[in-house]
């Protein structure tokens, strides 16, 4: 059997992490092909809903990256994106949802090369987890209630 | 009590206020909201062990609001909310006339926020034994079994949306779950909605929550999604310094940051 490809969603910044992936190219930095990249203007507009939808349409990992602390473009973005995640992922884990599936970083627009061991890791780290079935599981009860419902 | 009527009576005669918003007898032998807008009526104003209602949510409400200035019974966890309100703006101060009520149920005169901010101070105001034995027991399970356990309780979701109408700082005019375009929580109470939307409340409230605990006495499904946003409060408050509801100018944790803020968990 082939091994298993996850399905990765990276939500990332324009000003740095987005730019930092550019860099990974033009450097000719190979790194695993399981990520699909969404740019947002900031951290700060990635809405903690975005992360559940990615689950729900059969992401097995996330990863959120941005600017580092004190490089936001727009100064303060990441910073109250900082206090979001800790809120939502600690809200997350008590709920139940897996949080080790769910990668944040700061990657700089200089870092080509961490954007790439943050892709690559995370992708090693989602293998060793596999599918998220239990979260992607959910869409199928709700058919199945359609169903008996006649 | 009797002192309360009396001040309700006297805000009402002298016109000072516009209507006092109180608990008053209900069907059932239950208690409900009541406004009452002629002095001669504030002997329907009660208080028991029934009034568990967190009346401040009726202070952003549009049809109360017309009825001119409001006096509003207060119990601890409706200061409280009150206080949130306030931080956030949803009223103005001159306003709102609090009439306090002690757990005792003896009226407490408080003249503006500055005597609710002390009168709250002076309590030491802790989640009750039951619902932090709850919390650690959740904690205490592996992530499959917290996740089995709370999927078993959103399954359970009529989506009614019950917690919604009872809470005092749900109060948005137009919600996130009413918006169709995109459609963030499907419509109909399927598995993956049901968490979505719980998730969704639960996170809106994260670090507003005044632990009055209606949403789960609201439930009629018996959910318990307080446990949701009290278990984040601790945390809220040792990490941001932040405890919902003991002051007029509090600021709200997720809407303020500091350079500094600690985190484990992002490389």
């Amino acid at each position: 059997m082939a091994e298993f490809e996850p399905k990765i969603v990276a939500f990332v910044c324009n000003w740095c992490t987005y730019a930092g992936a550019d860099l990974t190219g033009t450097s000719r930095i190979k790194y695993s092909p399981s990520v699909k990249i969404i740019r947002f203007p900031c951290t700060g507009r990635i809405d903690f809903m975005l992360l559940l939808k990615a689950f729900a349409n059969g992401a097995d990992g996330i990863i959120v990256s941005g600017c580092h602390p004190n490089d936001c473009h727009y100064t303060s973005g990441n910073f109250h994106a900082r206090r979001r995640w800790i809120v939502f992922r600690r809200l997350l884990d008590f709920v139940g949802v897996d949080v080790r599936r769910i990668q944040f970083s700061w990657v700089s627009a200089a870092e080509g090369s961490k954007w790439a061991d943050v892709v690559n890791n995370t992708v090693a780290e989602i293998r060793k987890l596999g599918p998220y079935e239990a979260y992607q599981n959910l869409n199928n009860i709700a058919q199945e209630k359609e169903v008996s419902n006649g | 009590m009797d002192d309360l009527r009396k001040k309700a009576k006297e805000l009402l005669t002298e016109n000072k206020v516009g209507v006092v918003i109180g608990y008053g007898q209900g069907s059932s032998g239950r208690a409900r909201a009541v406004f009452i807008k002629d002095p001669d009526k504030t002997d329907q104003l009660i208080f028991n062990d029934k009034c568990v209602q967190d009346l401040a949510l009726y202070l952003s409400k549009a049809e109360v609001k017309k009825m001119g200035k409001m006096a509003i019974v207060a119990t601890v966890p409706v200061m409280r909310a009150i206080l949130v309100l306030a931080s956030e703006h949803q009223f103005v101060s001159d306003d709102l006339v609090v009439l306090g009520l002690s757990e005792e149920g003896k009226y407490v005169p408080l003249d503006d926020f500055k005597a609710v901010e002390e009168y709250l101070g002076a309590l030491n105001i802790v989640l009750s034994e039951e619902d932090r034995a709850m919390i650690e027991k959740i904690n205490a399970m592996s992530l499959e079994e917290r996740w089995n356990f709370w999927q078993k309780e959103f399954s359970k979701c009529i989506k009614c949306y019950a917690c919604r109408a009872a809470c005092p700082l749900c109060y948005c005019h137009r919600c996130t779950v009413e918006s169709n375009q995109p459609q963030w929580i499907p419509v109909a109470a399927d598995a993956m909605g049901n968490m979505e939307w719980h998730i969704m409340r639960a996170m809106h409230i994260a670090g507003r929550c005044i632990s009055c605990g209606y949403c789960a006495e609201a439930c009629p499904m018996d959910i318990p999604l307080h446990l949701m946003t009290y278990t984040l409060i601790d945390e809220i408050k040792n990490d941001f310094g932040a405890l919902a509801g003991m002051k007029a100018d509090s600021e709200f944790a997720l809407s303020h940051f500091k350079l500094d803020d600690k985190e484990s968990f992002i490389i």
